[in-house]
């Protein structure tokens, strides 16, 4: 295991190391000391490495990560995990603003809340947050699943193209053209797995589906007014 | 008894034909009218500039024996590479989707044998354009379609798009017949619906928040590439002097000539600042912050000429780009096109509809049959001759100067042939020695 105290390693120097890493590397596990809210922390990595963070995150930790499992013991700052490609983040604790924004694989787990436009613009990206989700969560997004054990604030997908959303709460409000659509079996299907790797005590049947209504995906006059 | 003489109708000029004739669609459509290129009004441009020329007081430079070097570095602030390019002209963003695989193919093939960069656009970086592209700048845009880190380091710069001059404030749209396969699965999204592209980043809002995004992307990419910041003509002293602040490289001011795939014509023509009125304030803010020079400052918007390209760095930049004056260069709105331009109800020089994707040059469209009209080998060289021509142009201008360096022109080398003019470009009115707004008459 590797060891690097942030406190006294310039953060070049802590994402070069991470960056160095490569497919076949052995030195696969590794903690991030006092990382103080530092921006950037472990970010565009590309090796099956584990990275442990002690501590709280400021922006866009573990950002277009690839392959690597970061684990934050803390809360992350805004834009945690964005654009990721694939791989795994945890988060501990909450994470802040645009938690796995435009991400395009990978899972994101997120253990306590997440705040607004978590996984806005997402791509593909599987999101799971075991508590809440803030306002205008998932806006714009195109591909893969948010998983909200908790509730979701206002405007829930708002503009969504062919994302699933799935809440176990309540849902303030439904965003532009998100409709709730029927749970079929091969939703549950996801979303079982989905919990499965989340690690998340809940069961498929307590949540609800949402997803796009796809009237806004061509333009069309008689709909101006729902923009 | 004699017929009373006949006056000629009188059209309004309100109510222009032209004007009427919109009315008129949009009481049909019950919507706006949306178009490609940038802004068709006259606007105070480089046209209204002039070149004073040497004199007892300036010796020029013989042309075609004494040297002026064109060279450009961009990126020299923080890049660990920074990008040298031969003449002061880059390409501008274009991406793939708006414009067809052999049109991006042909931008990078003049570009590269120019000795100048070329820029992806909204949509990400396809195989063609960056394997005949010598130097690519990666956009880095709020849709962030087709982003991802391998492309990010494959690129030789990095350009965080913050606003366009056809549209500051505006996001985009690329209407669903253009979305073929190919574009909608470098975009994850379903084919043939309008696509949307966001006006504002997904992850940070304000200047605070540019600088860890440039923080990251620097982290991201071993801190080699140069960041460059591009900015519509809204507000360019504060968005300069902001860009800056978070750590820019290079800043790139596109003015309301500057053009796009598609965007709406009231955004086009009533959004934004002219080119001309950028440039000097964008100037100023480097200057107030001892940056000019070591922050980079590109301009486009309205390039035509070598006499533009030189007029621009007379007033400060360091580089111009170009995108429109590109795509006329390869065989956009060339008339051995008319008799289809006709049939879509337009002419040459008019056509402007290059969201609809029917473009019969073969650029701004996703139709194969079409695209194939299109040799980008032959596109290439044009648009390389075009370029030395640009660059040629601009040396020789610059040598009349007395200059040595094409950034040694200086607003001292110019004058105003338009009260706005002068105004705008902070010089004096030709004959005169009053620059509006600063000095007295």
């Amino acid at each position: 295991m590797q060891t690097i105290d942030m406190g006294q390693t310039p953060l070049r120097e802590v994402n070069a190391a991470l960056q160095a890493q490569t497919t076949t590397t052995n030195q696969t596990k590794w903690v991030l000391e006092n990382p103080r809210g530092a921006h950037a922390v472990a970010v565009g990595l590309d090796a099956p490495i584990e990275v442990v963070v002690k501590g709280s995150t400021g922006y866009y930790c573990a950002g277009m990560n690839k392959q690597a499992t970061v684990q934050i013991e803390g809360s992350a700052g805004p834009g945690v995990a964005e654009n990721m490609m694939s791989g795994t983040v945890i988060i501990e604790g909450d994470a802040s603003q645009y938690a796995g924004a435009t991400g395009h694989g990978g899972l994101l787990v997120v253990k306590g809340n997440a705040s607004s436009r978590c996984g806005i613009s997402m791509k593909g990206i599987d999101i799971v947050v075991h508590g809440n989700v803030g306002h205008m969560s998932a806006f714009l997004a195109q591909k893969g699943n948010l998983v909200v054990l908790g509730d979701a604030g206002e405007a829930l997908g708002d503009s969504i193209y062919e994302a699933r959303l799935f809440v176990r709460g309540k849902v303030k409000s439904l965003g532009a053209d998100c409709i709730e659509k029927e749970m079929r079996p091969e939703h549950v299907e996801i979303l079982r797995d989905l919990l499965d790797r989340a690690g998340a005590d809940a069961r498929p049947e307590e949540f609800r589906r949402y997803g796009s209504a796809r009237k806004l995906y061509n333009f069309h006059v008689d709909h101006a007014g729902e923009y | 008894m004699e017929k009373t003489p006949p006056t000629t109708p009188r059209q309004s000029w309100t109510f222009s034909n032209e004007i009427n004739s919109e009315i008129r669609r949009a009481a049909a459509t019950g919507i706006y009218d949306i178009r490609g290129g940038g802004a068709k009004r006259r606007v105070p441009h480089f046209d209204d500039l002039l070149f004073l020329g040497a004199s007892i007081s300036r010796y020029p430079l013989e042309g075609y024996r004494e040297k002026c070097a064109t060279n450009v570095v961009l990126g020299t602030r923080f890049a660990k590479k920074p990008i040298e390019i031969a003449m002061p002209i880059t390409i501008a963003g274009m991406s793939f989707g708006s414009l067809s695989g052999p049109a991006k193919e042909a931008l990078g093939r003049g570009a590269t044998l120019a000795g100048t960069s070329t820029t992806t656009g909204d949509g990400g970086m396809t195989e063609e354009e960056r394997g005949h592209s010598e130097k690519l700048v990666y956009q880095y845009l709020p849709s962030r379609y087709g982003m991802n880190p391998d492309d990010l380091r494959r690129a030789d710069a990095i350009e965080v798009v913050v606003g366009q001059g056809a549209k500051p404030g505006g996001g985009g749209m690329l209407l669903g017949q253009k979305i073929t396969e190919r574009v909608a699965g470098m975009r994850d999204l379903p084919v043939g619906i309008d696509q949307r592209s966001a006006c504002r980043h997904p992850d940070w809002t304000g200047p605070d928040d540019l600088e860890i995004k440039i923080l990251e992307l620097r982290e991201v990419t071993g801190w080699e590439k140069p960041i460059y910041v591009k900015i519509g003509g809204a507000r360019p002293y504060y968005d300069t002097a902001l860009a800056v602040k978070a750590g820019a490289d290079v800043v790139v001011l596109d003015g309301m000539q500057g053009g796009t795939a598609a965007t709406q014509e009231v955004f086009i023509e009533h959004i934004g600042q002219p080119t001309l009125a950028c440039i000097r304030p964008a100037v100023q803010a480097l200057q107030d912050l001892g940056m000019h020079r070591e922050v980079q400052l590109i301009v486009s918007g309205g390039i035509r000429t070598g006499a533009d390209v030189a007029k621009a760095l007379a007033l400060g930049a360091d580089a111009v780009s170009i995108g429109t004056a590109a795509l006329v260069a390869i065989g956009d709105n060339d008339p051995k096109w008319e008799s289809e331009y006709n049939k879509l109800g337009t002419t040459t020089g008019a056509y402007d509809d290059w969201h609809e994707g029917r473009d019969p040059a073969g650029i701004t469209t996703q139709d194969p049959d079409l695209a194939a009209r299109l040799d980008p080998v032959e596109a290439g060289r044009k648009l390389r001759n075009y370029l030395s021509v640009l660059n040629l142009e601009c040396q020789t201008i610059a040598r009349a100067c007395g200059k040595s360096h094409v950034h040694n022109l200086e607003p001292e080398d110019l004058c105003a042939l338009t009260i706005e003019a002068a105004a705008m470009a902070g010089v004096p009115l030709a004959g005169t020695n009053w620059i509006p707004g600063r000095t007295g008459f």
